[in-house]
């Protein structure tokens, strides 16, 4: 399919969804997994962002968190993690039992080990 | 017979632990805040003391707490602890009376037996031998009881005993030999002289009868010696030190010394006052509900004073408080729980010996940075309001609430706003229950602006753990208040009409609305208004956790849901027609967990509300109407 053809389909709508293992980093999502290991179950179902607290004041979204670290795309995560205010609601929706208010803890605690060079 | 070299590890060891006493007390005191160092000036002249006074009587020494909570266990530490001072006390008595002079040395009057021999065979000294030797009884039936309870802590009543270090254990066995080695040392005396009472007269004079006694009765006098010159050096570095500590702790505290926020000589003082008495481990619902027996307070403040990595244990912990509220020395441990969440991480060593003598732990901790921060709030031009209605994160998970409060409101007709009816912002509390006080900050500045623009009066809020939080960390000038005190202000004032329900109920008191605020009453009375309100085995401030807390961070569903069913059982054994709590998480939390319906306050008195039937009337056919229409 030439670049013109997937223009005409709407390939290029999204962003891509292609992940670049140069930079992908996957010490954040061990450190995360070894912290929190109910953080494997989640299956992107996406309960916790329709609830989310600091989501009805800005654009943050617990999901797509997940798939960032899971992705291992540290940069959009920094900012990110910052923004939860840990309240509990998507402990509480979560149909996986996925211990989500630690998984955001971890998940800062990763960034500032990443700053420090200590992960 | 008149060698004191024996006399000498007693004597090097007494002197040690009193000069290290005053030295350590002195650092301590010089590492306090200055209002702190006022508050303990000002204690030590007034009644403050008194009251220590009078608490130290009654707690370190007769152990009156643990007594009424078991009382073997209690009798176990009043022999020892109150034995051992009766005994030193008329000892010291009896060797100013009998000796040859007044004033003697310490030495002199521990080892009167070997420096008096011939003492107390009749008269005045026989019924004062009699008294000395049944102290020693006493004292010896307790460190009986302890020697069981090493081995067999069930019988003692205790689930589970602390685990020991090899210093403690050094230390434990020179206690335990102390008392031991007295009564042989003096029988074996009494028994060459042909004195003594009924205990040591009777003991001497069958060891005499076929044991070279005189040869022999130098060893235990040494042994006696060493043992307690051991027991002493030992002591700050053992969980005994905790003896000479909570003196200290308990005339802090009478001063009116409180934990605060950081660590400080307080903390440390409270690290080092725990007696491990294995109290908060049984009382746990970590433990005996969900298995985990290794986070409990005793092994919590253990990690503190021997400056281990506990960032684990820290965190794995409900805040539930119950462990704080049966704590006999009466440590803070939420607060000091929190300290230690705030602190970054700790660097896992074991402390060297000479470090664990040393005045002042230095903690080897990593300052915390900030992580989160909510610079995209909008601050918001909230309208004017008496009353403002703040539901809270958790209350918008169990919307019924929310139904029902409003309901209530508006039939006792106050004006009030609903300020997060759109999804408001965090109250601050989970982040300072994980340790990010700074960021819970800026939520709280948030919140509070929004707050005092409206000109409320009352800020009711229908979650306990915002409750708290408002009303501990806001400045407001707002009276704030929970739902069940405000729906108690409506009864009292008359302005709500409420029927009887017919139906057995029984009430859970949430962890931070109870222990937490100090709120019990208001809703008993709230509920015995409108049901019969049962008691229950375990409430008011020893009310279970549901184990949804969010004092608890890495927590997993699993472990919670067996904390819930554990309490949700006990609170249903009176088989209740509802269970009534008053905060949303533990609403949540028990509906998974019981087949008995689980309510709210608030929905137990909107159902109490008598239905208003002229509206009713009118409005019916004109909804069926709108529903038939849009159907068709
Ligand atoms: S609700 Fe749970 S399973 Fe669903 S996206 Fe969020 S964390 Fe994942
Ligand atoms: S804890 Fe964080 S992610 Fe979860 S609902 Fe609250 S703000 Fe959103
Ligand atoms: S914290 Fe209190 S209850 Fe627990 S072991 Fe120490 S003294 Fe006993
Ligand atoms: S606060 Fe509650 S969960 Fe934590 S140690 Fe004490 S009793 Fe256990």
């Amino acid at each position: 399919m030439s670049i013109a053809q997937s223009n005409k389909f709407g390939f290029t709508i999204n962003r891509s969804r292609l992940i670049d293992y140069d930079s992908s980093d996957r010490k954040v999502r061990e450190f995360i997994t070894l912290k929190e290991p109910s953080f494997r179950l989640c299956f992107a179902c996406g309960g916790c962002t329709a609830t989310c607290t600091a989501g009805q004041h800005t654009s943050f979204n617990l999901r797509r968190m997940n798939t960032y670290i899971r992705r291992g795309e540290i940069e959009p995560l920094r900012e990110e993690v910052k923004r939860c205010m840990l309240c509990g609601k998507c402990l509480l929706v979560c149909p996986r039992g996925v211990n989500t208010r630690n998984v955001v803890a971890a998940a800062a605690d990763a960034i500032g080990k990443l700053e420090r060079n200590e992960l | 017979m008149n060698s004191e070299l024996f006399t000498l590890p007693f004597n090097l060891g007494l002197y040690f632990i009193l000069i290290y006493s005053v030295v350590r007390s002195t650092v301590w005191f010089r590492n306090l805040s200055r209002s702190d160092k006022l508050r303990l000036q000002r204690g030590f002249f007034g009644r403050p003391f008194m009251d220590s006074l009078r608490e130290i009587s009654m707690e370190s020494l007769l152990h009156l707490k643990i007594f009424r909570k078991n009382p073997v266990l209690g009798y176990m530490h009043m022999s020892l602890a109150f034995g051992w001072f009766l005994l030193i006390v008329f000892g010291t008595i009896e060797a100013d009376f009998f000796g040859e002079k007044h004033l003697n040395p310490p030495s002199h009057a521990i080892f009167f037996r070997w420096f008096n021999p011939d003492h107390g065979a009749e008269g005045f000294a026989g019924i004062y031998s009699f008294w000395m030797d049944l102290l020693l009884a006493f004292i010896l039936s307790g460190l009986l009881l302890a020697i069981i309870k090493r081995f067999t802590p069930r019988l003692m009543g205790m689930k589970k005993t602390t685990k020991h270090t090899w210093t403690d254990r050094i230390a434990l066995t020179s206690l335990w030999l102390i008392f031991p080695s007295r009564l042989l040392a003096e029988s074996f005396t009494c028994g060459v002289h042909g004195s003594g009472s009924f205990l040591t007269g009777n003991l001497g004079n069958a060891l005499a009868s076929f044991l070279p006694a005189a040869d022999i009765a130098p060893w235990f006098w040494w042994l006696y010696s060493l043992s307690l010159g051991t027991f002493f050096f030992l002591l700050p570095v053992s969980r005994y030190f905790h003896i000479p500590v909570e003196l200290f702790l308990i005339f802090m505290r009478n001063s009116g010394i409180s934990t605060g926020d950081r660590h400080s000589s307080y903390t440390e003082v409270q690290t080092h006052a725990c007696s491990s008495c294995g109290v908060c481990i049984s009382t746990c619902q970590m433990s005996y509900a969900a298995g985990i027996h290794d986070i409990q307070s005793a092994y919590f403040i253990k990690g503190l004073r021997n400056d281990r990595d506990i960032a684990g244990i820290t965190a794995n912990c409900l805040m539930c408080g119950r462990c704080e509220e049966v704590c006999p020395v009466g440590i803070e441990l939420g607060p000091m729980r929190l300290i230690e969440r705030r602190q970054g991480e700790r660097s896992d060593r074991t402390l060297k010996l000479q470090e664990k003598y040393s005045l002042m732990r230095r903690r080897s901790t990593l300052e915390r940075r900030p992580t989160q921060s909510y610079r995209y709030l909008v601050r918001e031009e909230p309208e004017k309001a008496d009353v403002l209605f703040f539901a809270g994160c958790m209350t918008h998970l169990t919307p019924s609430v929310i139904v029902a409060m409003k309901k209530i409101m508006d039939s006792a007709g106050v004006r009030y706003r609903f300020m997060d009816e759109n999804g408001g912002v965090c109250c601050g509390r989970p982040l300072m229950l994980a340790g990010r006080d700074r960021e819970a900050r800026e939520l709280i500045n948030h919140n509070s602006d929004v707050i005092w623009k409206s000109g409320a009066q009352i800020l009711v809020t229908s979650c306990p753990i915002c409750y708290k939080v408002f009303r501990e960390s806001y400045y407001l000038e707002a009276r704030v208040m929970h739902h069940s005190e405000f729906i108690n202000l409506l009864i009292e004032e008359g302005s709500l009409r409420l029927g009887y329900l017919h139906k057995k109920v029984v009430y859970h008191d949430p962890c931070e609305l109870g222990r937490g605020s100090g709120i019990y009453e208001e809703p008993r009375a709230v509920i015995s208004y409108v049901a019969e309100l049962q008691s229950s085995e375990q409430e008011r401030n020893m009310s279970l956790c549901c184990g949804g807390s969010l004092g608890n961070l890495t927590l997993s569903s699993g472990k919670r849901a067996m904390i819930a069913a554990d309490a949700a059982r006990t609170l249903t054994l009176g088989l209740p027609d509802e269970l009534i709590t008053a905060c949303p998480l533990c609403k949540k939390t028990f509906v998974q967990a019981t087949e008995t319906k689980v309510s709210d306050i608030a929905e137990l008195v909107a159902a109490a509300l008598p239905a208003p039937r002229r509206e009713n009337a009118k409005k019916r056919p004109a909804r069926r109407h709108s529903r038939a229409t849009s159907n068709g």
